[in-house]
């Protein structure tokens, strides 16, 4: 193995890991919102900062990756889409961290289980959860097609979100003493709709690291 | 417009087969980089566009290689002439042991040219083309050896361009040179492109990528594979052209 290849593999078992460590931010930010743990919240908080650290240390790396081996082609895809994926992976953990600061600073010691029910929420993270962890498992495989399969479930978070705005209206009409734990709600559907954009994003990266083909803003190919 | 191409060459030292069935078109005013491991054909195919390799004994060449859309390899070619329109600079700058005026004049007094003021107006105009009048305006009549190696290629350049080329064909043209004299070739080439078609052989894959419009993967004799730089060091289609210009192979 050639040193730059060593400082690639490296570079993506970085990745991998900082992947890691998002996702089970966002598991906990879905199981500390539903169950209202504040324990669970105040631990996402605490690890945020090891995210936040994951991050400054990928951009470094690729940064002296491209400037002490010059890489291109495919090194070159990989880098630069390393670069970009680290920066949505730290986006993600940020709303984790958002979630859990309105559990860990909301006086109340539970949601109502019905604004649970309507707004599907726990649906919605699911899908969020199984769009990053999907995404992880193409790059992981270098599979372009199984990143591109993730696609679908962000349709499902763009519909949920556009429902929300009617949902949570009704809801508060219903339960006007709960408005302010339903409009936080209705923000959290935000973020994790901002979520499943993200990880097309990431999608995105993997599909021009493999194929050399950009799909976002409807697609350019190096040919043009 | 296309200035330079071959068809179907192939060229056989004796028994051994350098080139095999390479077609390739460079356009006018654009620099094409001819890149591959050692062996690979590169310098065999530059050195055919202005028949040096004439001079190499048990040669066989088939194919067309065309300038200006004319066989050069034709019964008929004045290679004198082929020689003016296609000059060539090469890997170690090998200046004439005369003055810096007399290097950059040589090309023009062989060829019969005896206007003083038009050998000096070329002089002056080749040696700013070549980015080195600067430095040398006050010590013209000084021997081209007092000049650093950076410098006397450049001049070697100047020389090329004296005699109005119209392809310059560079082998290496800084692979003998410090970083600061090849970054000054280097913004040269780029320069020279909108007046000449520039066609380099370099083992700098980075060099290649910063001063080429196109570049061209030689391995073993074969083209592999040409086409926008951009595109070989993005994207390059063929697995051996990305195992090359990764550094996996050769």
């Amino acid at each position: 193995m050639t040193h730059l290849e060593q400082e690639l593999t490296q570079l993506r078992s970085d990745l991998f890991e900082m992947w890691s460590l998002v996702l089970k931010q966002v598991k906990s930010s879905r199981d500390a919102l539903i169950n209202f743990d504040k324990d669970i919240a105040a631990e996402i908080r605490y690890k945020e900062k090891m995210v936040d650290a994951f991050e400054l240390k990928l951009d470094r790396d690729c940064e002296n990756l491209i400037a002490l081996h010059t890489p291109v082609a495919v090194d070159l895809r990989l880098t630069l889409a390393v670069l970009k994926i680290n920066t949505n992976l730290e986006r993600i953990a940020d709303f984790a961290k958002s979630i859990a600061s309105f559990v860990l600073y909301c006086n109340k010691e539970s949601l109502n289980p019905e604004l649970l029910q309507v707004t599907q929420i726990r649906d919605i993270f699911d899908n969020a959860i199984d769009m990053l962890s999907e995404t992880r498992k193409a790059l992981k495989h270098e599979n372009s097609k199984m990143a591109i399969q993730t696609f679908v479930k962000d349709d499902f978070l763009d519909e949920m979100n556009e429902k929300s705005t009617a949902i949570i209206s009704e809801y508060i009409a219903k339960h006007p003493e709960e408005s302010e734990e339903a409009l936080t709600l209705y923000s959290i559907i935000k973020k994790l709709e901002r979520i499943g954009d993200h990880c097309s994003n990431i999608a995105e990266e993997i599909v021009f690291y493999m194929d050399a083909k950009v799909l976002k803003h409807g697609g350019l190919d190096h040919e043009d | 417009m296309i200035k330079i191409e071959s068809k179907n060459v192939n060229l056989f030292y004796g028994d051994f087969q350098a080139l095999k069935d390479v077609t390739m078109a460079v356009e006018e005013n654009t620099v094409a980089a001819l890149i591959g491991p050692s062996g690979c054909g590169k310098s065999t195919y530059l050195r055919l566009f202005n028949r040096m390799n004439d001079l190499i004994n048990n040669i066989k060449i088939e194919g067309e290689v065309l300038v200006d859309g004319q066989d050069i390899y034709n019964k008929g070619i004045n290679v004198d002439e082929l020689r003016i329109k296609v000059g060539m600079v090469f890997q170690k700058p090998n200046p004439f042991p005369k003055s810096i005026y007399e290097n950059v004049a040589y090309g023009l007094r062989v060829n019969g040219v005896n206007d003083k003021s038009f050998i000096e107006e070329k002089v002056i105009t080749s040696l700013k083309h070549a980015a080195l009048w600067k430095e040398v305006k006050d010590k013209l009549h000084k021997s081209a050896f007092e000049l650093s190696g950076g410098q006397q290629q450049r001049l070697c350049i100047a020389r090329a361009l004296a005699i109005s080329p119209s392809v310059v064909l560079m082998d290496e043209p800084a692979s003998a040179l410090d970083p600061i004299s090849t970054a000054k070739i280097e913004e040269l080439i780029h320069e020279l492109k909108k007046e000449y078609t520039i066609v380099i052989v370099t083992h700098n894959m980075q060099q290649a990528a910063r001063v080429s419009d196109y570049t061209a993967f030689f391995y073993l004799g074969e083209l592999i594979e040409y086409g926008k730089t951009a595109n070989i060091f993005t994207n390059p289609t063929n697995i051996h052209t990305q195992n090359y210009v990764t550094g996996r192979f050769g």
